[in-house]
């Protein structure tokens, strides 16, 4: 991804340099969006809104980006803190959150099947 | 990276897979949800104690992440165990606009990493026992991909924290729908500054890194230093908090037009954006966990809107573009059509109900309203003990989210085979004698059928006409959500029953039971 901007490769070069150097990356977006499409292609519409939410919180994930942003922030940039710091809390309220109410959603699918 | 880290983060990834895949499914949908916040809980840990930057350093400010976990853990366990069952759905778009904030700022705190570099120092350390460089082998911090994901990460996570706070305030009525002349190409204008500005800024960053040949050529080290002078100027700062208020504004302006009923649509497409934003960060961090993740929700995320609106049978671009924005033109064509309706007292309800064969209960928002979806299982008890043949008639978007009428009646032990989902019903309907609509508006309006000047025209709806008698229970002959007058409110066939439904529902059952 580094590169110097005056060198002789060409626009071309350039993209298929960049293309290799991030196959890796590029492999797990493809094969991640048709698992994620595979995954939860015949869902019944019943499932829908339990399945919205489940997946709110595991974008949730983000949370791990924003305890790294606060892990490697100066201790003396109170800016950088509290940046983290506010990043952390809202990452961490999508997380909790989100599998909370959504097991909150199942439970009653769930307590109505024990009675049978 | 540390190498359990890495395995940390495989199990983390596949145990979102795993828990999605099981979140698909009725009986596995609770383990599910759990396995993933297992993976997730996983990755979060091992990111705290094992992550190590490029340079092998660990994590520092352990108790400030401590503390903003320990916040938000106890802000988040809260509030979802004190949101009632009505206000779920709000729930869900506000957690999801966190998770957009927590994007966007990830991208703010990079950015201000980047730009406060000094990148002439950087290069002073990669080449200091070097006599001379070679023009073509100089490597410059320039780091354009990042910056890409920066902005991308940033815009998205913006637009999807605005977006969904929108979503929140217009599901809870605070914020109403707002339409004007020309908002679509306002829309479209912020969009296209978002990306000039954009594509400014990454110019503005990148003129800073080019170095005129001339200046290099056999240079020594020293004297090329000397040379290069890399400091990013106040444009690029500017540049970046326009737009982070450029996109926040979108998505407000994204969401203001669009009806309250099409939200949940609205509140999933987000929630794929959020996705998005959060893979843009795993590109960041090379961290595959938050990759993965993200991805995976931006796709489901996104065939989930799309399943949504098939489920209205309108597209996604007609949700988006068309809206529900015609609230005008709905209350002057429903002025025209406005007939006379008629009353039925409770004890005649109670008469039609209890004597009947077949009845068909097709509960909407306002039941969740009421909270009386214990008094209508009381109800449909109370029939089935006198023989009556009690279903009750799911359209697919009844409530404010696909399946918030399920969940509601499974709250208060309806049985699932009891539940009959829209073309079940529909094929029902003929042989049935009465249809209960309780607090239902929308999904059995018959404009969608017959007025291709209607908002919800083309939707499929419940058709309750092909039944003997319907009994409608509304507070009020106040039209819709959606702001739609509905016809099948004056037709012969339809009785209206005034009131709060639980109140009414409570009623009915006391008159049932004296008949």
């Amino acid at each position: 991804m580094v590169n110097c901007p005056w060198s002789q490769h060409t626009n071309m070069q350039y993209t298929i340099n960049w293309l290799a150097a991030n196959q890796q990356t590029i492999y797990i977006v493809i094969l991640m969006i048709f698992v994620g499409i595979e995954v939860i292609g015949r869902v019944p519409s019943v499932l829908h809104t339990p399945l919205m939410s489940g997946a709110n919180a595991i974008h949730g994930v983000v949370v791990v980006g924003a305890i790294i942003v606060m892990g490697q922030a100066d201790p003396d940039n109170i800016f950088a803190l509290l940046l983290g710091f506010v990043a952390v809390v809202l990452g961490t309220l999508n997380v909790v959150g989100g599998f909370m109410v959504t097991d909150r959603m199942l439970e009653m699918f769930k307590g109505k099947r024990q009675k049978k | 990276m540390d190498s359990l880290l890495i395995i940390v983060y495989i199990i983390s990834s596949v145990s979102f897979i795993i828990g999605l895949k099981m979140l698909a499914h009725p009986e596995t949908a609770r383990q599910g949800n759990w396995v993933a916040a297992g993976g997730m809980g996983l990755a979060i840990l091992g990111t705290i104690f094992l992550y190590q930057n490029e340079q092998g350093a660990f994590l520092h400010n352990k108790v400030w992440i401590f503390a903003g976990l320990l916040v938000g853990g106890a802000i988040g366990t809260v509030s979802a165990k004190k949101v009632q069952m009505t206000a779920m759905p709000e729930m869900v778009s506000l957690f999801n606009g966190m998770g957009g904030a927590c994007a966007a700022l990830i991208s703010i705190a990079e950015f201000n990493h980047f730009a406060s570099t000094d990148f002439t120092f950087q290069i002073h350390e990669a080449y200091q026992n070097a006599d001379s460089i070679d023009e073509a082998t100089l490597v410059l911090p320039v780091r354009m991909g990042i910056m890409v994901t920066v902005l991308i990460g940033l815009i998205i996570g913006s637009v999807s924290f605005a977006g969904s706070i929108i979503a929140w305030g217009k599901l809870n009525g605070k914020i109403p729908d707002k339409v004007f002349k020309g908002q679509h190409i306002v829309n479209l204008v912020i969009l296209g500054l978002i990306v000039v500005l954009g594509a400014t800024l990454l110019y503005n960053i990148y003129a800073q890194f080019v170095v005129s040949s001339g200046d290099i050529g056999t240079l020594s080290a020293v004297n090329l230093f000397n040379k290069i002078r890399i400091r990013l100027p106040l444009s690029v700062f500017v540049l970046f908090y326009i737009i982070l208020l450029l996109a926040l504004a979108y998505g407000v302006m994204f969401v203001l037009p669009i009806g309250g009923a099409d939200m949940p649509v609205v509140i999933s497409l987000l929630n794929s954006f959020t996705g998005v934003a959060a893979a843009c960060g795993g590109f960041l961090y090379e961290n595959n966990a938050m990759m993965t993740g993200g991805i995976l929700v931006g796709a489901a995320g996104t065939l989930l809107t799309i399943m949504m609106c098939k489920a209205m049978n309108r597209s996604l671009k007609n949700v988006l573009i068309g809206a529900f924005g015609g609230s005008t033109v709905a209350a002057a064509s429903g002025a025209e059509e406005q007939g006379s309706f008629k009353e039925i007292s409770l004890a005649d309800a109670a008469v039609v109900l209890g004597y009947a064969n077949k009845v068909m209960i097709v509960p909407g928002y306002g039941l969740a309203v009421a909270q009386a979806q214990h008094a209508c299982h009381e109800l449909e008890k109370l029939l089935v003990e006198r023989g009556v043949d009690v279903k009750y008639a799911i359209h697919p978007v009844a409530g404010r989210m696909p399946g918030h009428m399920n969940v509601l009646l499974a709250e208060s032990d309806v049985a699932y085979e009891k539940l009959e989902e829209m073309e079940v019903a529909n094929e029902a309907f003929p042989t049935t004698d009465v249809v209960l609509i309780l607090g239902a508006n929308d999904v059995v309006n018959p404009a969608a059928k017959t007025d291709p000047a209607s908002p919800i025209y083309g939707m499929p709806i419940l058709d309750v006409e092909l039944a003997k008698t319907v009994i409608v229970n509304k507070r009020s002959m106040k039209p819709g959500y959606a702001g739609i007058e509905n016809d099948l409110f004056f037709r012969p066939k339809t009785s209206m029953l005034f009131g709060d439904a639980k109140k009414v529902l409570q009623d009915l059952i006391a008159e049932i039971k004296n008949i």
